[in-house]
């Protein structure tokens, strides 16, 4: 295989890892986080640092993970204290936050970011495949999570925040938990992304990202693992395989999300349900 | 730094001459949000619309004044057509589907801007406004800050006497704040929804127009933050408030103002005003004035 379907796995990966993890988030407890992109950044610069000053791969991963994870459990707070329309609004403050700050951190590289990242020692292919990992692992914890009892609390605070809270599920507890949970799993994802790049800038971390990751649960179908990996996949891929799209790539994301809100809200996931559906009954 | 009175002064006439464009743009979103619940991200695409309006058509004619009538028309017709064909659809639906379409649809416009009008956007042919300098009270001033004053002050006072006194204004802030009762009181809730994102779209595009003529160009980027800054404000102002957010609105081109200057390095603007929306929601969940949770 190539260098250029390395990298295109690499990038499949995660993507993958960030869209599930915002699922997590989104779509399994209901809190709308239009900032992911922050927290993979955080992942992304912490890593980084710990690469630059020298520490094993392993340690640098976790760093990134726990860094954005900490954030995360922050920002959660937001989710504890704000109704749904504020916690959007604020999610996307923390995005801008994110960049606004980091670009103008001289320790952080500001606009220039930090290059010359030490690499994993793994090579193209071994990064590939240890990402791959991580999002096969990230995928097969989030159907575990689904099932779970504590994907089911999860659900119950998404679906009706105040029944959950008279059965006695503490709410407030399981937003910052799923908060932490996938800020975490973003943290680590960006942790490869810097290995994998070897090279971040903060505009990689903006709000752009953090739309295209919404569009991905969102066109996947919210709370469907499997339709958000499938929709990840399709909108990471779809820009290489046709380049004249990489033109219109924010033209199609932009549109798709209106006709799919407009006449498929339920996404992927939804759209295969009610054929399979159909083709039972028939 | 500068310890000359007349540099705050500056400061804080920028401060306020944005704050009344946030004003504008605002005014519209708070309304839509007060009657549907709905975050409309869009109306930012309707002022870059705008601001693409009067580019054109003041090119096409000569005419600036033409071409900010022309817009203020021309998006009057565009807000109550999102409304028509995006919103009303997706109204049986959570309200953050209509907030991910409208995210969808702000971004498909302004890629929609990009393919058409190109990277770099449209520069007026002929725009003496924004180098015609006043001194007022000793205080620096360009025509199109003047102009910038003046109709907001006067849109916004306009707005303020037709919504309290004329019959159709109260039947709309009736609907804004209960459409139940207001409902049952025989309004039509439809045709104010109507009027609503037509005079919402309207001081939008005027808001795009005039900021198009200060910058002298207009770029099909122009909404993005924008859009963002005035969902911040409209949270800031206890979302549906007219009042609160006009106060948001001020308060926020203040703090950019004076922010840049004293924090510039620590922060960028824009990061600015999310920092200020952030720590005003930790001490006052509700917003500035929000008196309604």
């Amino acid at each position: 295989m190539s260098l250029y379907t390395y990298s295109l796995l690499s990038i499949v990966g995660i993507n993958i890892m960030l869209a599930v993890s915002l699922n997590m988030i989104t779509g399994f407890c209901g809190q709308f986080s239009l900032g992911h992109g922050a927290f993979y950044g955080a992942g992304a610069y912490a890593a980084a640092l710990c690469a630059v000053a020298g520490y094993p791969v392993p340690v640098a991963l976790i760093a990134g993970a726990v860094v954005a994870g900490i954030l995360g459990f922050v920002v959660g707070f937001a989710s504890v204290r704000l109704r749904e329309d504020f916690l959007a609004v604020t999610t996307i403050g923390v995005s801008f936050l994110f960049v606004g700050f980091v670009r103008k951190q001289h320790w952080l590289g500001a606009e220039m970011g930090i290059s010359k990242i030490p690499g994993s020692g793994l090579g193209a292919e071994g990064n590939a495949v240890m990402i791959l990992l991580f999002a096969a692992a990230t995928i097969a914890f989030s159907l575990y999570l689904n099932r779970s009892w504590l994907g089911f609390a999860f659900r119950a605070v998404g679906d009706d925040e105040q029944a959950a809270r008279t059965v006695a599920i503490p709410a407030s507890s399981y937003k910052l938990l799923a908060f932490a949970l996938g800020t975490a799993i973003a943290g680590l994802a960006g942790g490869l992304y810097t290995y994998f790049t070897q090279f971040i800038v903060p505009d990689s971390f903006g709000f752009i990202l953090s739309v295209t990751l919404m569009a991905m649960v969102v066109i996947g179908g919210t709370g469907s693992t499997w339709g958000v990996v499938a929709a990840t996949i399709i909108l990471t891929l779809l820009p290489e395989v046709f380049r004249f799209i990489n033109d219109y790539r924010l033209l199609i994301f932009g549109g798709l999300l209106v006709l799919v809100t407009r006449f498929a809200p339920g996404g992927l996931a939804g759209i295969v349900n009610s054929l399979t559906r159909r083709l039972r009954r028939a | 730094m500068d310890p000359d009175p007349v540099y705050y002064v500056d400061l804080t006439l920028n401060g306020l001459i944005f704050g009344a464009m946030y004003a504008l743009m605002a005014i519209g979103l708070t309304l839509v949000y007060g009657l549907l619940r709905i975050l409309h991200i869009a109306h930012a695409a309707v002022y870059a619309f705008g601001a693409f309006i009067t580019v054109i058509v003041a090119n096409a004619t000569g005419s600036i004044a033409l071409g900010i009538v022309v817009a203020i028309v021309a998006s009057a017709l565009l807000g109550p057509a999102i409304y028509r064909l995006l919103y009303e659809p997706l109204l049986k639906h959570p309200p953050y589907v209509a907030m991910i379409a409208s995210m969808g649809l702000l971004i498909f416009m302004e890629d929609g801007f990009r393919i058409l009008f190109g990277e770099q956007g449209l520069t007026f042919t002929r725009n003496p406004y924004p180098t015609e300098i006043h001194q007022l009270f000793g205080v620096t001033i360009n025509t199109v800050q003047i102009a910038m004053i003046v109709l907001s002050v006067v849109c916004l006072t306009a707005l303020a006497l037709f919504t309290t006194r004329t019959r159709v204004g109260v039947a709309w802030r009736a609907t804004v704040s209960n459409p139940t009762i207001a409902t049952s009181f025989g309004v039509d809730a439809i045709k104010v929804r109507y009027l609503n994102f037509m005079i919402g779209s309207a001081l939008a595009a005027l808001a795009g127009a005039l900021i198009a003529l200060l910058n002298n160009f207009v770029e099909p980027s122009m909404g993005f933050v924008v859009s963002y800054k005035a969902l911040a404000i409209i949270v800031l102002g206890g979302l549906g408030s007219m009042r609160g957010t006009l106060i948001a609105s001020l308060a926020l081109g203040l703090v950019e103002s004076f922010g840049t200057i004293l924090v510039g390095s620590y922060l960028d603007r824009d990061a600015l005003a999310f920092l200020f929306l952030i720590i005003v929601l930790m001490v006052r969940p509700q917003g500035l004035t929000g008196a309604r949770a």
